[in-house]
């Protein structure tokens, strides 16, 4: 059982005051308020000297109201004897104020106005755009050299990453893109059942997969697989140093790493976005088949004359364009990385959010443009 | 150990300033490494040790001053220049910073591939052969993940020496290394410079092993952010007249030596 912990000041001797502890000084017990106690304390100027006779159990309780009680004593140049205080706390106390508080270590608090907060946010995302804008350009200069023959990099490490985006890939791509197929299907057929245009379903589900679902679905499975894993194995590489021993070795890690990740994703997208066309044009031939009084030849030669190899390319180039984009983020958010475990998961995330928002933002640019040149 | 090698300056560097944004690392950085030189990189924790190391091999460039190889500017050539000398250096990072995706085989294979026109075969054996300099014989096909962290780092000193380099730069060699695997890797950097006169260049505190390889080193304070004073450790300890110095180098003890230095 403690009893609490009491401090009183004894100033029965003139020009000296005697801090008297008494009780149990330890964390677990109720102790006075330090501040408080010591709110009078200096004016005065009277010698401090204590006194521990009482003091049962002490922790570092009894060193936190010390080190404030010499604070204050610095601070009104007063003198400390610290006779009266036992050995171990005054060894610790000597411990603690061995090494003097380094100014400016200690860092304060800091309020910003809305304005300096929404200012300082406008000028990341301008700083973040400027470093997307260096990092294509950088991208361009290696893909030149590749041309030339001049780019560092593995053969191996391309075939690797190009079965990590591509056949590893199917299963996750071929579910969804089912599934979506379906999903389409079943809409289709309760609006155009209405007017007896059951059959245009196959038009509905072919055109859209193809066109639009397709190449996004797939882009967005991506970046939340494979632009996120290349995001976390470059951060992992540059925490470890593994970027630094490229880079004194002369080679270029945006040739060995970023080059051969982003010709894997625009090599492999448009091969999965045709993989996903077709799974989900299944998938609307599965709920057509089932639900309308169709045949399986009579669904897909309807969905055969719907569909047009300018749509199909249309498709396709859309998926180069996300695939390009879903690289450049991982790469770029891996290359940034900071130092430590926190800034890879963080580098993940944001490899995430800017390949969907990139995807987004570049599908509505190319539906306009699309649209514009009548495809 | 204070044997006499032809005092060619290998690397000089000439008022250098280090500073990340406005703040100063270090300022006013003067000293020479010449060739065959064991030359330490010392002081207190977070005086910027690394950091210098870091400007030396190009991954940072000094706000100020200049390096230069053999007399030729480092930071002021083109690219192309950079790096044909960066070739030239041979790094092993604190951690080994083996690349973790490839075999040590691999790792040491990567630079020889990339810079040299030998055939598989004879990259395949100058990795076996570099990795048994080391005492990792037979380990070429393990990733890595599968072995220690001391052989981790063996390997990636075999890694910077691939290319044979004119230069090795070590950081923190025998942190986290026993006693005794550390001495070797001691015994080891001495037998490369003494069979190969490559210069080495170390960032360390460990004091037993720069006192027995140090030829020259360079103090950084991070008081102060400049160098305190340059020399042969072994002197350093026993008569610099800096307090500081001395302090760091026999560990805050009572410094007998040197009062026995100054009696002579």
């Amino acid at each position: 059982m403690t009893t609490s912990a009491t401090l009183t000041v004894d100033r029965s001797t003139a020009g000296q005051a005697m801090l008297v502890f008494s009780g149990d000084w330890v964390i677990s017990a109720k102790r006075p308020e330090i501040d408080e106690l010591l709110g009078e304390f200096g004016t005065e100027g009277a010698a401090i000297s204590f006194n521990s006779d009482n003091l049962n159990d002490w922790d570092s309780a009894l060193l936190i109201a010390l080190c404030a009680i010499h604070q204050q004593a610095k601070q009104y140049q007063l003198s400390v004897n610290l006779d009266g205080l036992p050995d171990g706390a005054r060894g610790l106390l000597h411990l603690a104020l061995a090494v003097e508080e380094r100014k400016g270590a200690r860092k304060s608090a800091r309020h910003e106005s809305l304005i300096t907060r929404l200012g300082n946010a406008t000028l990341d995302i301008w700083g973040s755009c400027v470093e997307i804008t260096a990092f294509i350009g950088e991208l361009v200069l290696s893909f030149g050299r590749l041309i030339k023959g001049k780019a560092n990099y593995r053969k191996s490490d391309l075939a690797v990453v190009i079965q990590e985006a591509g056949a590893e890939a199917l299963p996750i791509v071929g579910l969804i893109s089912f599934l979506i197929g379906m999903i389409f299907a079943f809409v289709g057929i309760f609006q155009l059942k209405a007017f007896g245009a059951g059959i245009y379903t196959a038009d509905l589900v072919a055109v859209a997969m193809v066109r639009e679902m397709a190449p996004i679905m797939t882009a967005i499975i991506m970046a939340g697989r494979t632009g996120a894993a290349y995001a976390a194995q470059i951060g992992t590489m540059k925490v470890n140093e593994e970027i630094d021993a490229l880079t004194t070795l002369g080679i270029n890690p945006i040739d060995f790493l970023a080059l051969p990740r982003v010709i894997a994703l625009i090599i492999m997208m448009p091969l999965l976005t045709m993989y996903s066309s077709l799974i989900g044009i299944l998938g609307g031939l599965a709920v057509g088949m089932s639900m309308l009084d169709v045949s399986a030849m009579q669904y897909l030669v309807e969905t055969q004359s719907a569909l047009s190899l300018s749509t199909l390319f249309g498709g396709l180039f859309k998926a180069v364009v996300y695939g390009s984009l879903i690289g450049i983020a991982g790469c770029l958010q891996g290359l940034n990385c900071g130092n430590n475990a926190m800034a890879v998961g963080q580098a993940t995330t944001n490899a995430v959010v800017m390949g969907i928002v990139m995807i987004v933002v570049s599908a509505a640019v190319l539906t306009v443009i699309y649209i514009n040149i009548g495809i | 150990m204070n044997e006499q090698h032809s005092a060619k300056p290998h690397i000089t560097v000439s008022n250098m300033t280090m500073a990340y944004g406005d703040f100063i690392i270090q300022q006013n950085l003067n000293f020479t490494v010449n060739h065959g030189d064991i030359f330490i990189i010392m002081g207190g924790s977070g005086c910027g040790k690394s950091t210098l190391l870091k400007c030396l091999i190009g991954l940072k460039e000094p706000s100020a001053g200049a390096v230069s190889f053999d007399g030729e500017d480092f930071w002021g050539s083109d690219d192309d220049d950079r790096l044909t000398m960066k070739r030239k250096f041979g790094t092993l990072f604190q951690s080994g910073a083996l690349w973790s995706s490839m075999t040590l085989a691999e790792n040491i294979a990567l630079p020889l591939s990339l810079y040299t026109t030998l055939g598989e075969k004879d990259i395949a054996e100058l990795c076996s052969y570099k990795l048994s300099l080391v005492g990792l014989a037979g380990f070429d096909d393990y990733y890595p993940s599968e072995i220690s962290g001391g052989m981790n780092k063996r390997a990636g000193l075999a890694r910077a020496m691939a290319l044979d380099p004119e230069i090795l730069f070590f950081d923190e060699p025998s942190a986290g290394l026993d006693p005794i695997s550390a001495k070797l890797l001691d015994d080891l950097i001495l037998e490369l410079r003494d069979s190969l006169k490559t210069t080495i260049v170390i960032v360390t505190h460990e004091l037993a092993s720069m006192f027995s390889i140090g030829d020259n080193s360079v103090f950084l304070d991070a008081a102060t952010h400049t160098q305190l004073t340059t020399g042969n450790p072994v002197e350093l300890r026993d008569t610099s007249p800096i307090p500081d110095v001395r302090n760091f180098l026999l560990r805050g003890e009572p410094n007998e030596l040197s009062d026995k230095g100054k009696a002579l």
